[in-house]
């Protein structure tokens, strides 16, 4: 048993109504207690689809425990297939029908339905959503796809995407672009938009690219293994990320193309002047483990940021993430547990969070912008105009949405120019971003040279010289500045902060 | 006595029958609950037996995380729990005691069962005597079910009012008590209304504080603030206090006649009932017809969702002009959403339960003018052309009584109201 509060992901039945919702032309029957319908508004309300997901749910009670909740299953199966005519049928349970042991499975088949039944094994108590995504969608190849002639151009699957995936809508499009340019034809995209039918065309194709291991992995080496399909490893997120792809899809396609970066800007709006105050900002990653990671990268090699922590919360990625973290010089947070999150992140204290929208809140209540760059999703995640994270259109929206929750280049030198103006006072703050949640004295507060103040639970009191030198610090730095000078002043048993406790250290913390 | 209660020529749907379905129900279970009942006890830490899905569904329901630590979390079931190699009761007690060292703000705490700690049998209320007495006096435990298998949507606030109801103290007094859980400002519009009619005392259930609980016994009368509280009321009955029946407190015509109920069984007179009325009943009137404008003669489809639809059915009916086609509802309770039902004359049909698939094929049959129904419904059906209300803003919008009741005609208004405004839109 564990105490949650707030989960970044949800039951592995979430995941298999993922993969059937982004779908065409395939139902799930799930044996589920009638609660469990709520997970319909996540794909109505969050991503705004216009349709109900595919799935029926059997909705018994606590008075059908006792006699047959098998033959409810069997109806349900029955009339949704009536119903819907799907081209194939997924059946499983939610958690509580998993303690009723009804075997959906066993129940589907015995009905001799004329489609393909896939039954799905998703254990509630031990996985979770991205697991039933990624089982959900391996058991639909392992039972439609078969070898087959391939096509004569070389040509590829895209292996991943499902309903209610973080920008998978755009990522996709970006994606085929990139490949139409390498002169690999798209055979099938799936789960996404893929019927039954498309994925049992799947062979066809001479390779894969596995756009998201959480929800394609299983599929990918299956298909690699049984169909003979390679697959690519390299997530296409950032510049270096994309033509690292590039090079990886050249060589199964064994033709050296490349891709149009005309409308390519990131590397130039990271190289202008203006962008130099992004050098060296501690960021701190968290999020889904390959988004994480290609967050790491992109932080590092494209922004000039410093990483200052890096974590996930899918343990089946705690692998990679460790080692890219032990490369950074940290050590990886793998947890689920969004406390320790904040935890981590109020410990470090870094300049900007990127992370999920759990992160976000952790931010707001800490004072941190944070840009939002993995699942789980919000409705702010599937914005109405053209936002991918892949290709080199994806990276321009990266440094867009990575830049903007941060004060802007020249307008920080203006603020700093400034500050003493009255209209600078702080209360004004910026307006773009979440400022300090600690409250900060009124600008106009005379300091009497005598008097003293002592601030938080730590020891070390401050004294007026110094609280005064502390006000001339930008605002949205002053409660970073406090609470350095304060662990300082307590680490090195100083008992009263100077100005000079300040400033050594503000020295002691720019090492 | 002259009761405002407004009659018409021919039957009402009290005498209706009902079709009971029995299919896929496309509601939340009572866990939902907890959302607004944290919020309306603040000493109340509510900590559900559950499983992941339970907590997601707790999270997708609640939409923000603005707490950091909300009051409310999931104690998850795990594999080693199901498989008997870790003692359930042993792994409660101990996350408790660790909640419970972290929070010393909660007074109250209780133990909600869901779905699977009900099919596994996890005794909650063995749980709750243990609990009570290992963390007495300063915390008090309470067992109740959320689960879907068991309750609906606002059942679980039923369920929970009612649990409470066991452990309330005795007590004889003659006071009047209003029971269901609203939004601390409109309690207080009733509490305001209540005092000036000079009945007194009156208290609330739940109290907002655990030292504020009621007593209670043969003197308590209790009128009830929402139409789901069937167990509750049951449970207050059988402590010995008095349901004073009547339409629930939507709209002007609501309030009215719920006030004039509880009026009538203290004994306050027309001149004290009119002293008070007159001016908010005036303002409900003005505030409602100005939204009612864009509702008259329009037609309303309800989908079974808080039990709220028969009341609001008739608010809709009455005082905005629309024409109910389906009144749906989860659970159909006819002591209680009696005197709504005779207020609405015959003609929709009532329904209880649901098969969500042949409902929503008489809802393409009947296409009304607005169909109240449940977040997971509305964006397909106004894809299909048909204007939605969600249903779940009715439970956590203020909407009771009179100084409310232009927002409640609002809320029904605001969809039509959006679809004229950018009507261009459409190719």
């Amino acid at each position: 048993m564990k105490l949650s509060v707030w989960t970044y992901e949800g039951p592995p039945h979430v995941g298999a109504m993922r993969v059937v919702t982004g779908m065409k032309n395939t139902h799930l029957v799930l044996h589920a207690p009638q609660g469990d319908t709520y997970a319909d508004l996540l794909f109505t309300m969050i991503e705004r689809r216009d349709h109900r997901p595919p799935v029926t749910f059997t909705t018994f009670q606590a008075r059908d425990l006792g006699s047959d909740t098998a033959s409810l299953f069997k109806d349900a199966c029955l009339e949704a297939y009536e119903r819907f005519k799907p081209e194939a049928l997924l059946v499983s349970a939610s958690c509580t029908a998993e303690l009723i042991q009804d075997d959906p499975g066993g129940l589907a088949e015995a009905l001799g339905l004329p489609v393909p039944v896939v039954a799905l094994e998703l254990p509630s108590y031990q996985r979770k959503e991205n697991f039933g995504a990624d089982e959900t969608f391996f058991q639909l190849v392992r039972t439609l796809a078969k070898p087959m002639d391939r096509t004569d151009a070389p040509s590829c699957n895209i292996l991943g995407p499902t309903g209610l995936g973080f920008r998978h809508r755009d990522d996709v499009v970006e994606v085929k672009r990139l490949l139409a340019d390498l002169g690999a034809t798209v055979n099938t995209v799936a789960p996404l938009g893929a019927s039954p039918a498309d994925i049992a065309s799947m062979g066809r194709a001479h390779f894969n690219v596995l756009l998201y291991p959480e929800t394609g992995e299983a599929a990918a080496r299956w298909m690699e293994k049984n169909l003979g399909q390679p697959f690519t490893r390299t997530m296409p997120i950032g510049v270096g990320a994309t033509r690292a792809f590039i090079d990886e899809v050249n060589g199964l396609t064994g033709v050296i193309a490349a891709a149009d970066d005309s409308h390519l800007r990131m590397p130039w709006w990271s190289q202008s002047v203006d962008s130099n105050y992004l050098t060296g900002k501690r960021v701190f990653i968290f999020g889904d483990g390959s988004h994480a990671l290609a967050a790491a990268r992109v932080a590092k090699d494209e922004m000039g940021f410093d990483v200052c922590g890096i974590g996930c919360f899918n343990r089946e990625m705690a692998r990679p993430v460790r080692a890219a973290a032990s490369e950074l010089g940290l050590t990886a947070l793998i947890t689920d547990d969004y406390l320790e999150v904040e935890e981590a992140i109020s410990e470090a204290q870094p300049e900007m969070i990127l992370g999920t929208q759990m992160e976000r809140h952790i931010g707001k209540r800490l004072g941190i912008p944070c840009a939002v760059v993995s699942a789980p999703v919000h409705v702010q995640d599937f914005p109405a105009r053209y936002s991918p994270q892949m290709g080199f259109e994806g990276a321009n929206v990266l440094f867009d949405t990575w830049v903007h929750p941060l004060v802007m280049g020249l307008e920080e030198h203006l603020l700093h120019m400034f500050r003493e103006d009255f209209e600078f006072h702080d209360a004004a703050g910026p307006s773009h971003h979440g400022h300090s949640s600690a409250p900060a004295a009124p600008a106009t507060e005379v300091v009497e040279p005598a008097q003293i103040a002592a601030y938080g639970d730590g020891n070390a009191i401050w004294l007026a010289d110094a609280e005064k030198e502390l006000k001339k610090i930008p605002f949205f730095v002053r409660g970073k500045a406090r609470r350095n000078t304060e662990k300082f002043a307590t680490d090195h048993g100083v008992a009263e902060i100077s100005v000079e406790t300040l400033y050594e250290a503000k020295a002691h913390y720019a090492r | 006595m002259n009761r405002p209660v407004p009659t018409f020529e021919g039957a009402s749907c009290a005498d209706s029958p009902v079709l009971k379905e029995r299919g896929q129900h496309e509601v939340f279970c009572g866990l939902t609950s907890i959302i607004w009942l944290h919020r309306k006890m603040p000493d109340a830490f509510f900590l559900v037996v559950g499983s992941r899905t339970c907590a997601h569904l707790l999270q997708s329901a609640a939409g923000v995380m603005i707490f950091a630590e909300p009051r409310f979390g999931t104690a998850i079931l795990e594999e080693q729990d199901l498989a008997g190699m870790a003692d359930a009761h042993d792994e409660l007690d101990r996350e408790v005691a660790h909640l419970l060292s972290r929070r010393p703000d909660i007074r109250r705490l209780f133990l909600v069962g869901s779905c699977p700690s009900e099919v596994i049998k996890l005794d909650l209320s063995r749980a709750a005597e243990r609990l009570t007495k290992a963390h007495a006096p300063h915390i008090q435990v309470v067992n109740y079910s959320g689960s879907g298998i068991e309750t609906t949507f606002t059942q679980g606030e039923d369920a929970c009012l009612a649990a409470m109801t066991e452990v309330l103290p005795a007590g004889d007094e003659r006071q009047l008590l209003l029971v269901g859980s609203l939004p601390d400002v409109v309690e207080d519009q009733a509490l305001s209304l209540i005092a000036e009619m000079g009945i007194t005392p009156v208290r609330t259930l739940p109290a907002r504080r655990v030292e504020d609980a009621p007593a209670i016994g043969a003197g308590s009368r209790f009128a009830l603030l929402q139409p789901f509280l069937g167990d509750t009321a049951l449970a207050l009955e059988r402590r010995g206090a008095e349901m004073i029946a009547a339409p629930m407190p939507f709209g002007e015509e609501g309030t009215t006649a719920w006030l004039r109920a509880i009026a009538d069984e203290f004994g306050v007179s027309d001149e004290v009932f009119e002293r008070v009325t007159a001016a908010p009943r005036a303002r409900a009137r003005k505030a409602v017809a100005a939204k009612a404008e864009r509702l008259q003669g329009k037609s309303v489809f309800f989908l079974p969702d808080s039990q709220l639809e028969p009341s609001l059915a008739r608010f809709l009916s009455r005082e905005c002009g629309m024409t109910p086609l389906e009144i749906g509802t989860p659970f159909l309770h006819r002591g209680i959403a009696g005197p709504d039902l005779a207020m609405i004359p015959s003609g929709p049909v009532l329904s209880e339960g649901q098969d969500v698939e042949r409902q929503l094929d008489r809802v393409r049959a009947a296409r009304p003018d607005l169909t109240v129904c449940g977040m997971g419904l509305a964006n397909p059906l106004e894809a299909e052309g048909l204007a939605t209300k969600w249903s779940i803003e009715l439970i956590f919008t203020p909407v009771h009584l009179y100084e409310q009741a232009g927002d409640l005609a609002g809320l029904f208004a605001r969809p039509l109201d959006r679809r004229a405004r950018i009507a261009g839109l459409a190719s």
